[in-house]
């Protein structure tokens, strides 16, 4: 990466951290509130280190795990276009918290949802890596992401449609557009384990997917291992996906937007945008995260909302320059 | 010494029996032109040697370890695939991915401008690869290749697409990368007047068998070239080297 742009986006990364550390309903100076995170202030220091501090590192590991996966999932499949939702993990992570949501599983014991939605997401690896076959190539993985995505997708709306209970179907329907806010240190325990995994692996796949440029063939016969590859490729961005959607519900267009744009800016290598992606990824879902409580502080303004909102148009500029130009 | 050995190798993909039986030895030295009519089998030939798909039978590279067959033998595949629009250089670069933690960074930069300047692209050194045109993606391409400086090249039709005085330009780089001894090179071609002027040796495979094996003199009868490709062909040692032209179908075409 260039030393200039891994320096802005760190800066970037800080900043925004910050930031959201000295925003919320309570009144403080942003000056008292970072005194407040070191020194006991009473009240101020409760929320800061229970309220906003977990809030924040969580944008900061699933921006940055979200902006990762998207990165190295387009690198893999050599399509701008992908996204880490497209291997059907945060379907049935979804699906998983959803049917602890409707079976009370969720209501009566804090753990419920998020471990719900991690089963979810492990039983959507076994699914993909069966489905996918342990030989097969970049055009299986896609189409059994589809074929996850779109059965977790109807088994979801089946939970909602046989729902007797209005208030279960509201919860599911708020929890499914994701959300940070009122996170604790327990969902940080449960997120920052999983993502740290995943990335882990993720950002030791650089030297495969700069090959995979070539084509599979090529980057085979450079000694690269493609079925290792792809097995890191699916277990690490399944653990981001799961730790992220466990925690925070389903947040879209982080991994697919930030890889894009900053390709460029790395000189479209795959290898160097990822550490780029992650950071990139931090810094708008803590820039998005910002926008919910400074936009409308009093509506809960959903957080999976506001990415969708921000991300979608992007989306189009790209695919729009794409048509234009190709990439 | 040989580069590449092959014993009784054999390929079935799905049903179909692709090659039957191959034996090949490949020396310093050599250029050899895998030539033969379009479905005979000349690039499953180059992928099985490598360990690309399944065979019976014995490949030496498929034995080795994938890291030091990356270092021992480079292929250049005929899809010629470019996913994203990186640099000419940082392209070409790839090729030193097998010798990642092995060679200096000095090193990994002599290899690319050597490459690029071996293929007369120095130019384009700077240009997004991707913008490039088919022509000269496939030169860069072969620069990759070049770029892995392995004691052994198979190229995969690399000097299709290419306009006349890069066809013969890019055989004469290969003529030379195997005329210093220490290497060889394969590559499958169908201009076999080039293949007559440029390679040291002919396999010729028809329907997934070695047809015939041996200098482009004795390889290239005319009973050979009927059998084989189908058509007549005039085919003379001049003063100015050996001359091949093909000039008509035999028969009702190779099809049918």
């Amino acid at each position: 990466m260039r030393t200039a742009l891994a320096l802005s986006l760190i800066l970037g990364t800080v900043v925004l951290f910050l930031v959201s550390l000295v925003i919320g309903p309570a009144e403080a100076g942003p000056g008292d509130s970072l005194a407040a995170l070191f020194a006991d202030h009473g009240p101020l220091t409760m929320v800061m280190r229970e309220i906003r501090l977990p809030r924040a590192i969580l944008a900061l590991l699933i921006g940055a795990g979200l902006g990762l996966a998207g990165a190295a999932m387009q690198g893999y499949l050599r399509n701008p276009l992908a996204d880490p939702g497209l291997i059907g993990i945060s379907g049935t992570a979804a699906l998983g918290a959803v049917l602890a949501i409707q079976t009370g599983f969720a209501g009566g014991w804090a753990l419920g949802l998020p471990l719900s939605a991690l089963a979810g997401a492990l039983a959507g690896v076994f699914a993909i890596l069966a489905l996918a076959g342990p030989r097969g190539g970049a055009l299986a993985l896609i189409l059994a992401g589809i074929a996850l995505s779109a059965l977790a997708g109807a088994l979801t709306s089946l939970v909602l449609n046989l729902s007797p209970n209005p208030f279960a179907a509201n919860e599911i329907v708020f929890w499914m557009m994701g959300s940070l806010a009122d996170r604790s240190w327990r969902d940080v325990m449960i997120a920052a384990p999983l993502i740290l995994f995943g990335a882990l692996l993720l950002l030791r796949l650089g030297r495969g997917l700069d090959a995979l440029t070539l084509g599979e063939d090529a980057a085979g016969a450079m000694g690269i291992d493609l079925t290792r590859l792809r097995l890191a490729l699916v277990i690490g961005t399944a653990a981001i996906i799961a730790g992220a959607t466990a925690v925070a519900g389903v947040i879209g267009f982080v991994g697919l937007v930030m890889p894009h744009l900053l390709r460029r800016a790395v000189g479209a290598r795959p290898g160097a945008l990822l550490p780029a992606a992650a950071l990139g990824g931090a810094m708008m879902l803590l820039a998005a995260d910002i926008a919910t409580r400074l936009i409308l502080p009093e509506r809960d303004l959903k957080l999976g909302v506001l990415t969708a909102l921000v991300g979608a148009p992007l989306f189009l500029r790209m695919i729009w320059r794409f048509r234009r130009d190709g990439f | 010494m040989t580069l590449l050995n092959l014993s009784d190798l054999s390929v079935t993909l799905r049903v179909r029996p692709v090659l039957s039986h191959i034996t090949l030895d490949v020396r310093p030295g050599e250029l050899i032109g895998l030539i033969g009519a379009n479905g005979a089998g000349k690039t499953t030939l180059m992928r099985a040697a490598l360990g690309l798909v399944p065979f019976t039978g014995r490949a030496s590279l498929a034995e080795m370890t994938p890291g030091e067959r990356g270092r021992h033998a480079a292929w250049m595949p005929q899809t010629r695939e470019i996913a994203w629009p990186v640099s000419v250089e940082a392209l070409v670069g790839l090729g030193r991915v097998p010798h990642e933690g092995r060679a200096s960074a000095d090193e990994d930069r002599a290899a690319v401008d050597h490459a690029l300047s071996t293929l007369g692209l120095e130019p384009f050194r700077h240009r997004t690869a991707t913008r490039l045109s088919g022509g000269e993606q496939a030169r860069v391409l072969l620069a990759r290749a070049l770029a892995q400086e392995t004691p052994l090249l198979m190229a995969d039709e690399p000097i299709a697409g290419l306009d006349p005085a890069h066809q013969i330009g890019t055989m004469k780089s290969l003529a030379a990368l195997a005329r210093d001894g220490e290497r060889g090179v394969i590559v499958s071609l169908h201009d076999l007047g080039l293949a007559a002027r440029y390679c040291t040796r002919l396999v010729v495979l028809h329907q997934g068998r070695i047809a015939a094996d041996g200098p482009a003199g004795e390889v290239l009868s005319p009973a050979l070239i009927r059998e084989v490709f189908g058509i007549d062909a005039f085919y003379e040692d001049t003063p100015r080297g050996p001359v091949f032209q093909p000039l008509d179908i035999l028969g009702p075409g190779p099809d049918s």
